[in-house]
Formats: structure tokens, sequence, C-alpha cells
């Protein structure tokens, strides 16, 4: 591993976002990271480094392995070659002797409630109420009272503004109000890090909003946030780091400003103007 | 009439040489004439009453089908060859009750142990062991090809086939335990096992669509929220399942119940054969078979009550309103038909 010089990862540019109390735990390195499926490599060596508290928005085109990338991050997608730390932690593997050994179930599963994640299509459970999806976890998970899980859940409901829908099951809910059940869901772990899969790819373009909303406060408040997402407006305003992928790879990294205004590479320029162009043309 | 009339009075102003329509014209209240061409003439519809279609050919099926229906009940009723008073003699007899509680029992304990091992070979059947899932799938095939009937005379005469069963260490001859085929297979024993092991077979099938029919979302979900193996299984995923297994499951149990009268071969005094004895004695065919049916009618009625409700339970979430219950179904409707002083307030 010490030979794979030519893959140093190089290290967000951005400070911590102003105003979050000084991050100290979800510093994610990605180290090298491929992935093949059968004959196609969807990640072709990935390295990224996002610090505490961090906001990283990975952007690119469909099938450029924003997504396979992200699952990689909380084990769900193993991984072929490279590594992921957490705060130095090893995900998925274990140090023995020269060999990285995969960990057993029980020990992934108990990294990954340091690591909430929020999928496309929300993945609530449709037979438990909001309530319960948010709730059900803490205990099932970390073995925590009900009685509290209960009124954490009821908590993070009302900070994403649902606490009157507490009992309505996901059907009766909006596909908005779904996503926001599922934030607070992933945000009852108390997880370093949280991965947003296209949170609001599902989503009716009048309801995008109130569920950025909610991911724009989350990116104050110190908790190490990697999303991939096709909204670039909302990338441009929330991310500290903008990552742009193609082909499996990490084409290009840097601030909004940079990214978004001054891309180096011809092949982000190409991409962003197919994506930003028209929204400037009115 | 103007030519560039478009009101909804006149659909068809091409046609308007054609006598029909020029009278239809005529008719119409709204002239034409007054108002600008172009826009419809307010006509107020309000005082009118509302008169629904009518459907002449549902009244005519109606009838005719509750003329049948009346006749099959007035024949049940008045011929005498039903033997109404023998069924009714032998329906509460203590000799058929017993053989009612044998049926319950067979197809109680056959149902329970089957629908377990049904799970076992369903959760087999989807590791990723090959071998877990050869097993499963050659156990199914095998149980599903061979007739029901065979299977239970095969189980009853395991004996001929293997004349002791005992339990030592393979290949050597360390024995630590050897008994009789024939005392150790009863035919209870016999029953149970053919009626067991065909119901897995069956049942693990049914459990398994259902486990498939759980989006794979939820169960990734459920792992990237560190929830256990276990109770993935039991709290996100079978409850799902549960929605698709139970209509198929219920059709099995209730196939079950009748299907515990081939156990007559084994001459087991369930229903059946408790009533075929009976009918061999007394030459009351008929009549008794009678007793029999009505028997599994009401198993099956009383299943198909549990099995409303049970079903309701699992669709919690999975419709947006659940519906009313028949309890709460007739309920409302004497609240809403309540009498007229009940609802004055």
């Amino acid at each position: 591993m010490s030979t794979a010089v030519t893959e140093t990862p190089t290290t967000a540019p951005a400070a911590p976002a102003a105003g979050s109390p000084a991050a100290t735990r979800g510093h994610v390195q990605i180290t090298d990271v491929r992935k093949t499926y059968g004959a196609t490599e969807v990640l072709k060596g990935v390295s990224l480094i996002v610090p505490p508290g961090g906001v990283a928005v990975i952007v690119g085109p469909s099938g450029s392995g924003k997504s396979t990338l992200l699952r990689t991050i909380n084990h769900l997608e193993k991984v072929d070659g490279g590594y992921i730390t957490i705060d130095g932690e090893l995900v998925g593997y274990r140090l023995r002797g020269n060999k990285l050994h995969e960990l057993r179930e029980k020990d992934i599963l108990k990294q990954r409630t340091d690591i909430g994640m929020v999928f496309q299509n929300f993945n609530l459970f449709p037979h438990l109420t909001a309530l319960e999806n948010v709730a059900e976890p803490p205990v099932v998970a970390q073995g925590r009272s009900k009685e509290e899980a209960r009124k954490r859940a009821l908590e993070l409901l009302d900070r994403v503004g649902l606490k009157d829908r507490a009992n309505a099951y996901p059907r009766q809910l909006s596909g908005g109000q779904q996503q926001r059940v599922a934030i607070a869901r992933a945000l009852a772990l108390n997880p370093k890090i949280l991965l947003f899969d296209e949170p609001t790819s599902a989503l009716d373009p009048e309801l995008v909003n109130e569920v950025l909303d909610v991911i724009r406060e989350l990116a104050t408040s110190g908790t190490t946030l990697i999303i991939v997402t096709h909204e670039m407006g909302f990338a441009r305003d929330v991310a500290d780091t903008v990552v742009f992928m193609d082909e499996g790879q990490i084409i290009e990294q840097g601030s909004p400003q940079e990214i978004f205004t001054n891309p180096r590479e011809p092949r982000t320029r190409s991409f962003f103007s197919k994506v930003i162009e028209p929204a400037f043309n009115i | 009439m103007s030519s560039t009339a478009t009101t909804v009075a006149q659909s068809a102003p091409s046609t308007a040489n054609g006598p029909a329509s020029a009278g239809a014209a005529d008719s119409t209240p709204t002239g034409t004439e007054t108002g600008p061409a172009s826009e419809p003439p307010a006509v107020d519809y309000s005082g009118y009453k509302l008169v629904p279609a009518k459907h002449p050919g549902r009244w005519v099926g109606t009838v005719l089908v509750a003329l049948g229906v009346a006749a099959v009940l007035w024949s049940l009723a008045t011929n005498p060859r039903w033997e109404w008073g023998v069924v009714a003699q032998w329906f509460t007899a203590q000799s058929v009750v017993n053989g009612l509680i044998e049926t319950l029992k067979l197809t109680a304990i056959s149902g329970a142990l089957g629908f377990i091992l049904g799970f076992v070979l369903a959760l087999m059947r989807l590791s990723a062991s090959p071998l877990l899932v050869g097993v499963s799938w050659t156990f199914s095939w095998i149980f599903r090809s061979t007739p029901l009937l065979v299977q239970l005379l095969l189980w009853y005469n395991l004996g001929y086939l293997y004349e002791k069963v005992s339990l030592g260490i393979p290949f050597t001859d360390v024995r630590f335990f050897e008994v009789q085929t024939t005392t150790l297979i009863s035919q209870f024993a016999a029953a149970v096992l053919g009626l067991t092991l065909n119901q897995a077979a069956y049942s693990a099938e049914i459990i398994r669509g259902g486990i498939l029919s759980v989006d794979q979302g939820q169960l990734e979900a459920a792992a990237a929220l560190g929830i256990p193996a276990w109770r993935r299984s039991t709290r996100i995923v079978l409850p799902q399942a549960m929605r698709a297994i139970l209509p198929t499951a219920f059709n099995e149990i209730i196939g079950l119940v009748k299907g515990t009268s081939i156990v007559y071969v084994l001459a087991y005094s369930e229903l059946f054969y408790t009533v075929q004895v009976i009918y061999n004695r007394t030459q009351q065919v008929l009549p008794l078979l009678l007793v029999a049916t009505l028997w599994y009618v009401v198993i099956t009625s009383v299943l198909s009550v549990f099995q409303y409700y049970i079903e309701r339970h699992y669709s919690k979430g999975a419709v947006r309103k659940l519906p009313d219950t028949p309890l709460q179904k007739v309920r409302r409707f004497f609240a809403t038909h309540a009498p007229v002083d009940r609802k004055t307030r």
C-alpha cells in the first residue's frame, strides 16, 4: 500500500463551515478505491478526503460511479481494492498480519450506526409509522430504551418540521415529507457522517426545496455530509468541496467557486455547460 | 339557424338540413339567435330533479338468479331424500365430534409444523450456499411430485422398508437407541409426517415468494441503519412479506383441512373416516357425507373470518386507510340510519 504514491489524496481546501461548532469527528478518508461489476470497472481508484464537519457534494453524469462510491463508505458495497477510514478506523475490514480481513456482520452493523444514509427512494419502512421508523433503529441497533428513543424521535421529527405527522404511515405522506422522515431516521443514530444518495431525484419539483432546506440546516451542524446530487444550485450553495466524477474517476475537485465558475478540466466544463447554462440563459 | 352556431344544444351543425336535426333545433328552448353566437347561452338547471340511469338488464339478471337460488333452496328443503333428520341426528353425535377433533388436531399440528419447516426451507432456498439451495429445491421437487396418498402409505409402511430405526454413529456398530419402526410410526405419526412434509414443500414456495416480494431497498435501508439480521427478517421483511403470504397460506390451510380426509386410507379415525364407518353400518350414505361436508364448511368459514382480520392487521401502512371491519360497517349503518329522535340534538 505504501507504494501507491501516485494516488495521494488531496485534502479539500475548504475551511470548516462557518458557524459550525469545531467538529472533531467524522473525518473520512477514501484511498484508491476500486470496484468492478463483472467486466465493467465502476470505480477506477478513487481517493478523497472530507474533513470533520465538511460538506462534500459529488456531481457528475449518470453511471459515473457517484452512488457506488457513496455506498462503499458504509460498506453496503464491498471494495475490490483500496480502503476507507473514518476517524482513522478502517471501514468493513480489520488489519491482521499483512492482510485486511473483512469484519463479521455484527461489527459492520456497529460501524454503520456511525454512518447515516438517506436514499433516493426514501426506503422508509411502510408498515411502521413515521415515529416508529425514526424510533426503531436506536432501540434495535444501539440498545437504547424505547422511551428515550421515542422522545428523541419526536425531537427529530420536530426538527424536520413533521412533529404533527408522527403517527402517519409513509404512504400517507408526500414524497418530500417521506424524505424528511428518512433524514430524521438517519439522524436518530447520532451518526458522525451522513450520506445522501440523490435525496431529491424522486421528488416533484415543488417538493425539492423542503428537503434541501433540511439538509442545508444540517450542513451547519458539524456533521460531515457527503451528498450525491443533480441540484447544482444547491451544491454551489451548501458545499465546501465540489467533487466532479466521470467514468469511475474523480476528474476535479475544489471549492464551488473554482469548480462552477472556473473549471480546469474540459470534461468538467462540458458537463456544467449542459446542466447549468439553461438556468442562467433566461 | 346561423352557420356559426356552436352551442352545446346543436352538436351537429353540418347536418342542419336533415329533418331530424331541424326538428331538434326547433324544440331547443334556447334560440341561437339571442346573444353572441360564440358564447353558449347561460341556462339555469338548478331547479330540476336528478334521475339516475335505469338498468333493466341488471334487474332481469337479478330476478333470474334469485329464482335459481330459490329453486335450489326449495329442493334442498323439500326433497325428503336429503334426510335432514338423519343429518341433524348425527351432526353432534359423540363419534362424529371425536372425529372432528382428530381432524382439527391433524390440521393444527401438520399446518404449524409444515409452515415452520417451510419457513426454514424458504430461508435455505434464499441462502448463498449452493448446497442449502440444492437440498431445499430437491425437497420441494420430491414432495410436490409425489401424490399425498403415496406419501402416506409409504410412511405407514416404513417398517417394511426399514425394520428398525436407530440412533448411533454412522458406519459403525455403535447404537445409542433402537426401536421397531412399526411401534414408532403409528397411524397418527404417519398421518402427521405425510401431511407435514407435503405441506412444508408447498409453504416453502409461498413464503419464499412473499420474501421476494419485499423491495430490496428495505433490506438495504435496514442494513444501513445497523439493524441486526434477525431483526431485519422479523421486524422489517416478514411483516411486509405477510401481505403476499397470507392469502395463499390460508388457501393452503383450508386445503389441508379437507386434505386430512385422505388419511382415511390409514384407517385413522378423523372426521371423514368416522363418517364412512357410520354409513357403512347404517347405509345412510348421503346424509352422513352431508354431516362431514357441513363440518368442513363450518371450519372453513371460521378460518375465513380469521383470515380477514389477520390480513387487515398486516395491511397496516400498505393502504392509505384501513377498510372498515364488518362490525364497524354495521355500527356505522345504525349510526347513520338511527331513529330520528336519537339523531336530533
